[in-house]
């Protein structure tokens, strides 16, 4: 369980995130929804401690991050970047492997694990061997998910992980992640701008607005109760383009 | 032996000198600027402080930074010439490490960071392995400067394949310089063969591409240990060598392989040449024992190192007043006179002084705007050129600066029409050249003398056979043996040798 207290981060004059406090509750996928520049990426990466808090507090499993070293504590939290950011001198394997290296595990356990991954997020095995330069866009991201599952972690972070893919491999990437979390039980924040995605993926999602959490709640709770106009009409553009569909799918 | 067998002679000790200055101050430079460039690429401000000042040493010619070291090092030979060219070799490598590690994607040093390794890991999995192709090409970039100008060490006092160069241009024997030159070109290109060989097989996993490189590596450092470095201890049990010095000229070329035959040949003494002195650095190595002996001029000398004090004009009066202060402020010895002057003087091609009616110096003053002067690289910084204009009123239509060697051509080609000149230079006659008298005596004396280093003159052995040489070589005998090498191609060597003969053959002739 991820809980945040009173989280506020100000660069100089600029405020990015304000006084935001959020639950999150084991095993479930809360999606942060807002248009870019709302403090959502920040609000990430304050509780893996890549950004450190200006005020507040971040509990995992109701003790305080701040006494767990920075590095010990990212290697407990998976980590899918926005830009992916895989090691390009590095091979598929290696940079799936690169946690449980940094962690000490043995090779043999690192080269069963590397395996296992490969199967779990649909890439061939053949590929280990490869260079990331080598591999589709899609199967960049697979890597990317697969090298942040590596070391077991209970917790994962996920930054616009979908963002850059077509929709077909984004839908495909999408229903193969809810599947490895429902069945592992990985508590997950997901942070996208894509509202059909929130609605999606989210048990729940939080709507942040120029730093400020705005309104938290089930997908079904946003689109009957919103809490105010923003949220009203981020929630427009799914539903209208829900409709259009149903429209087209009458006339067919 | 063939010209080219003549120079392959030289090739073990001049490549092995050569390997050993570039492979130590690769190795050095690639040590210091690798971290410093990690650190730089880490702080801004250490950033344009550390480029910045590497690249203040790169503006600075590299014959004059291997000439700054020998005052600051105080001392000649390998020391200043390695760390002059260490110094040379850390901006491009400095450079690219900086680049390197700042081209590397945010993205990625993000992703390493949130994965959760520490700054060392970080360093050591992503930063220099993605830079190092880049650290690499700076290391190629410094290696083949850095084998260019090392020839310039030998100046300064180190052997390298430079001395093929120096002695070749002095001595205008063009297999020499040729020699030198493809030597040095050759070893930058292997050089950077092997590096880049090294590198792109370790990075596409090339494996005889790699075993290729490593082999060429091990090759090179054996080379480096091996070449020219036997034989150093032999017959030295008795007596260290005595280390005799020259300067990079025809005339110090024949000397001091006539000494070294002197000393050598029928006696007890072990010596060794240090050859391409500069005129200063020569007299600082000889004060601080670091050669032995060697032959300098009296007018240089007093110029050197009296200087405020205006220079008695007699040749007398000058050699005893410079004995005296020599011998009191450096514990140098002024061991034999040889009995020749190697003057500067003007002189100017013998047809047109003739025509022109030009005696003296004084007879130039009404030409002089109409004519080119010429001088070797130090005249026109001497106190003898304000000097002489001043005496003799002379305003030249333009002064060139040119190498002593070209000067000489350049005056009977027409190039120029007056140049700075030596008394004892055979192409004066060869070139058919006039010397313009100098009533004004403007021009100092320059005797011949031989120098002893405070140690040297404490043997007493090499200060009686030195002293030998009092009054042996005339300003004639001189000019002749100056004439076989740069007229009639015969080596330094063979002068030498023909010198000693000739005064070995009047001293037993005279003492029997």
């Amino acid at each position: 369980m991820i809980t945040l207290r009173n989280l506020t981060k100000t660069y100089g004059d600029t405020v990015a995130v304000r006084d935001l406090s959020l639950d999150v509750r084991a095993g479930e996928l809360l999606v942060l929804l807002g248009t870019s520049g709302c403090g959502k990426t920040t609000t990430l990466k304050m509780i893996n401690r890549l950004v450190e808090p200006t005020a507040g507090t971040v509990l995992i499993d109701g003790r305080p991050h701040a006494a767990v070293a920075p590095v010990e504590l990212r290697r407990s939290i998976g980590y899918v970047f926005q830009g992916i950011g895989l090691f390009p001198h590095m091979t598929v394997g290696e940079n799936i492997g690169i946690v449980p290296r940094l962690k000490g595990w043995e090779p043999a356990r690192r080269t069963r694990r590397i395996e296992e991954l490969l199967r779990l997020v649909n890439l061939p095995a053949a590929s280990k061997d490869r260079k990331p330069a080598a591999l589709s866009g899609g199967q960049q991201q697979r890597v990317g998910v697969a090298r942040a599952l590596a070391a077991e972690p209970a917790m994962m972070l996920m930054d616009e992980p979908f963002g850059a893919l077509d929709p077909l491999t984004r839908a495909a990437l999408q229903e193969e992640y809810q599947a490895i979390r429902t069945r592992l039980n990985i508590t997950t924040i997901f942070v996208t701008h894509d509202m059909t995605e929130a609605l999606l993926l989210g048990d729940r999602i939080a709507v942040m607005d120029e730093g400020r959490l705005i309104q938290t709640g089930t997908p079904r709770e946003l689109l009957t109760d919103p809490t105010n106009a923003y949220v009203e009409r981020l929630m427009t553009t799914p539903r209208t383009q829900a409709e259009q569909l149903d429209r087209l799918m009458g006339k067919a | 032996m063939t010209p080219f067998q003549e120079q392959l002679q030289n090739l073990p000790a001049y490549l092995g000198g050569h390997l050993r200055l570039v492979l130590v101050s690769l190795t050095a430079g690639t040590l210091v600027s690798v971290p410093l460039g990690i650190l730089a690429s880490r702080h801004a401000r250490l950033e344009s402080l550390v480029v910045g000042t590497a690249g203040i040493i790169q503006t600075i010619p590299g014959l004059a930074l291997l000439a700054i070291m020998v005052p600051l090092l105080n001392r000649i030979g390998t020391a200043p010439a390695l760390l002059a060219l260490t110094l040379y070799s850390l901006l491009p490598i400095l450079r690219n490490t900086v680049v390197g590690i700042g081209e590397i994607d945010d993205n990625i040093l993000e992703a390493g960071r949130g994965l959760g390794m520490s700054d060392g890991q970080l360093l050591r999995m992503v930063q220099l392995p993605l830079a190092l192709p880049v650290i690499v090409a700076g290391l190629r970039t410094s290696t083949v400067w850095v084998v260019g100008i090392a020839t310039l060490s030998t100046p300064v006092g180190a052997t390298s394949l430079g001395n093929y160069i120096f002695s070749g241009l002095q001595t205008r024997n063009n297999t020499a310089i040729l020699f030198g030159c493809v030597a040095a070109a050759a070893l930058a290109l292997v050089l950077d063969a092997i590096i880049h060989g090294g590198e792109t097989g370790l990075r596409e996993g090339k494996k005889w591409r790699t075993g290729f490189a490593a082999a060429g590596g091990v090759a090179v450092i054996v080379l480096a240990l091996l070449l020219g470095t036997g034989g150093a201890g032999q017959g030295a049990e008795n007596r260290a060598a005595l280390r005799i010095g020259g300067k990079p000229f025809t005339e110090q070329y024949i000397l001091m392989n006539f000494l070294s035959d002197w000393m050598g040949r029928e006696n007890t003494f072990d010596t060794r040449q240090v050859t391409n002195l500069g005129s200063t650095v020569a007299f600082d190595a000889l004060r601080q024992n670091q050669i032995d002996l060697y032959v300098d001029y009296t007018g240089t000398l007093w110029n050197m190192e009296v200087k405020n004090t205006a220079m008695p004009t007699d040749p007398d009066s000058l050699l005893r007043r410079l004995s005296q202060i020599l011998q009191r402020r450096y514990g140098v010895t002024i061991g034999a006179t040889l009995g020749f002057e190697n003057a500067y003087c003007l002189a100017m091609r013998s047809a047109q002084a003739r025509t022109l009616g030009v005696e003296s110096i004084r007879d130039l003053s009404r030409y002089a705007p109409d004519l080119v002067m010429g001088g070797d690289v130090e005249f026109f910084g001497r106190p003898e050129w304000p000097r002489l204009k001043n005496t003799y009123h002379l305003r030249f239509r333009a002064t060139r600066t040119m190498d002593a060697v070209l000067m000489y051509a350049a005056v009977r080609d027409g190039q120029v029409d007056v140049i700075s000149a030596y008394t004892t230079d055979g192409r004066i006659a060869a070139f058919d050249l006039k010397i313009l008298r100098d009533p004004g005596q403007v021009f100092p004396p320059y005797d011949a003398v031989v120098l002893l280093s405070p140690e040297a003159a404490r043997d007493s052995a090499v200060v009686r056979r030195v002293r030998q040489l009092n009054h042996t070589i005339d300003a004639d005998l001189m000019r002749r043996m100056n004439m076989r090498v740069d007229q009639e191609r015969e080596s330094p060597e063979q002068a030498g040798g023909e010198l000693y003969r000739r005064i070995l053959g009047e001293s037993t002739a005279g003492g029997s």
